[in-house]
């Protein structure tokens, strides 16, 4: 079966007069997403089957990290996928907080690929002006994970 | 237990087959991609798409402690491996059994038994599976003496190689000793692993090899044979199922020793036994097992209605075998074309760059896994597979037919391929025949430079 405009429509007005904020829902490969309030209301991604043809691939998975506070600030990604920690261990206090002073040799985090310990430098000398990543998260490769105000 | 959530650890065409399946099955996927894949078609129709390292295999896709790092980070149930990188080394396997993630493929033990060359010729033998006169060697005195017996030609086998990897030819018994230093210390350094064994060399022998799919405990079906025959430096580039030419009963032996071989091992998930065929001594011999899917496993799910990806997801469930023997029931004639960014007229060298287009062919009986679209890149850090182009028709000359419809519809702009490459070898009358064996290739390639020097000076 495939979704007609007025089948959208319909599907509309039942979210409209339900108490749910948003909808998903995926029927023979197209998928739906309602939001209420939003300006987009209607996303449609068809799936290709095993792409033939020449279609334009869907959005890119590239830009992830929010934007800097403000500019001139250095960026402290990380150098493997893993666990992010800011402490050394559960309970005690990070390595780094927004307005710690570092430099290049001091650890901001630890990465922990199945048990292996791997240490996090800054890399830059300054203060750190923002902190990306919450205690325990899985961090990507190259996910930038604090940014530093470079200075004395 | 029932698998939800799928961390994808490998790229291009098998990234994206297997979450196609995934989609199907409503079965949420996570592709572990590198920084040079980010931007790919599999990267965008994952569900998520985790970067594991920079674009260097050795960095990302061959990094087991990453990947499974990677696959408990996200909580995914499961880990398909593809083919190639980690689908067949036993580490990631063990690594998997330890931290309870579901590993879709087979048991770290079983990838041990096949991985090891020498060990599997020994399991063939047990298993009542001919192998080719050959054997064991610890050094030359050996060497030459079991060349003496099994006579020349003969390849010089690493025991940790396969797939074409590791071999040397030797066509006068005297040539053993250099050879065999040679192929020692080219494995050694290649497999960690410098010891060789000998086995007669066949000169005209076909590559037909059988799918198998195995619950664990010892049920094994077959889903038919691939005649691989049309190869350059051992890597297949046209595959087709049935294999022409062989007699009911040859074929019926042939996939018994298959599966005979698969069940001593009570082999778990998909896997394919490759023989060497000889139709001239009505023999055929056991060469390795592959312990994965297999690039070329679409002819076989062409011909049979099978989706192998989600039979591999069903045992890795515990649901076993879904397919009775006398169930699976071959129709027709499947052919694939694998089209490689690589220039033919450079002696066949990658060719990676942006492909500006992007055309491929649709159809009754075509199908085209594939990550390319217009626009995608190539990076030069990974083999130089695009895409397969896979026919189904009634018989071989209807595939042939519609193979050259489907190689004609396509276009390719801003690399290198084979494509020209792969129409010359469908209207090749010894092609066209069909049956060809190994040597068929380089024999083509040779004739079409002589031809092509004829045009040039004449």
């Amino acid at each position: 079966m495939t979704l007609t405009a007025k089948d959208v429509a319909e599907i509309m007005r039942l979210l409209e007069q339900s108490s749910f904020d948003s909808l998903s829902i995926e029927i023979d490969g197209v998928k739906l997403n309602l939001q209420r309030g939003s300006s987009a209301p209607v996303e449609r991604t068809v799936v290709p089957a095993p792409a033939t043809g020449s279609s334009r691939p869907p959005q890119s998975v590239l830009p992830k990290a929010k934007p800097p506070s403000e500019p001139g600030l250095s960026e402290v990604a990380s150098p493997l996928l893993g666990i992010f920690y800011r402490a050394p261990k559960p309970g005690e206090p990070p390595f780094v907080e927004v307005g710690s002073k570092v430099e290049q040799d001091t650890v901001i985090g630890i990465i922990e690929v199945m048990k292996l310990m791997n240490s996090v430098c800054a890399g830059v000398k300054g203060e750190v002006a923002e902190i990306l990543v919450e205690n325990a998260a899985l961090v990507e490769f190259d996910e930038i994970l604090v940014r530093v105000r470079p200075g004395a | 237990m029932a698998i939800r959530r799928i961390l994808i650890a490998n790229r291009g065409e098998i990234a994206l087959r297997v979450i196609r399946t995934c989609r199907t099955l409503g079965i949420e996927t996570v592709l572990a991609a590198s920084k040079a894949d980010l931007d790919s078609l599999p990267a965008r129709l994952a569900d998520r798409t985790l970067c594991i390292g920079p674009a260097r295999p050795s960095d990302s896709y061959l990094r087991q402690d990453t990947i499974v790092q990677a696959a408990l980070g996200v909580k995914a149930d499961a880990i398909h491996p593809g083919y190639g990188f980690l689908s067949e080394r036993t580490v990631l396997a063990r690594l998997c059994e330890q931290e309870g993630v579901v590993f879709i493929g087979p048991t770290a033990a079983q990838i041990e038994a096949v991985g090891d060359k020498l060990r599997a010729r020994a399991e063939a033998e047990s298993s009542g599976v001919p192998t080719a006169p050959g054997g064991a060697v610890e050094n030359v005195r050996e060497a030459m003496a079991l060349g003496r017996r099994i006579g020349s030609p003969l390849l010089i086998k690493a025991v940790g190689g396969g797939g074409g990897r590791g071999m040397k030819r030797v066509d006068r018994l005297e040539d053993i000793p250099s050879s065999m230093e040679l192929a020692g210390a080219e494995a050694g350094a290649a497999f960690g692993d410098a010891r060789v064994y000998l086995e007669r060399f066949v000169e005209r022998g076909r590559h037909v090899e059988v799918q198998i799919l195995g619950d664990g405990n010892g049920r094994v079906v077959h889903l038919g044979e691939r005649d691989c025959s049309v190869q350059r430096r051992y890597q297949k580039l046209i595959e087709e199922t049935p294999a022409t030419g062989l007699s009911a009963d040859f074929r019926a032996r042939l996939h018994s020793a298959a599966v005979q071989f698969a069940e001593r091992l009570c082999y778990r998930s998909a896997g394919t036994v490759e023989f060497l065929v000889d139709l001239e001594r009505d023999a055929f011999y056991f060469l390795e097992m592959n312990a994965r899917i297999q690039v070329e496993h679409p002819v076989t799910e062409a011909v049979t209605g099978t989706d192998l990806v989600a039979e591999q997801i069903a045992i890795a469930e515990g649901r076993g075998l879904r397919l009775k023997q006398e169930e699976v029931r071959p129709e027709g004639c499947a052919m694939e074309c694998r089209i490689n960014a690589e220039d033919p007229a450079r002696d066949f060298q990658p060719s990676p760059g942006t492909v500006r287009t992007a055309v491929w062919p649709s159809g009754d009986g075509v199908r085209v896994d594939t990550h390319i679209v217009s626009g995608s890149r190539i990076p030069p850090y990974y083999d130089s597979l695009m895409a397969k182009i896979i026919v189904h028709a009634s018989d071989r000359p209807a595939a042939l037919k519609r193979m050259q419809g489907a190689l004609a519809a396509t276009r390719i702009e801003g690399v290198a391929t084979n494509l020209a490459f792969h129409a010359d070898v469908l209207t090749d009358p010894e092609f066209e025949t069909g049956g060809v064996d190994t040597s068929y290739l380089p024999r083509f390639l040779e004739r079409r430079r002589l031809a092509q020097e004829v045009r040039a000076h004449g």
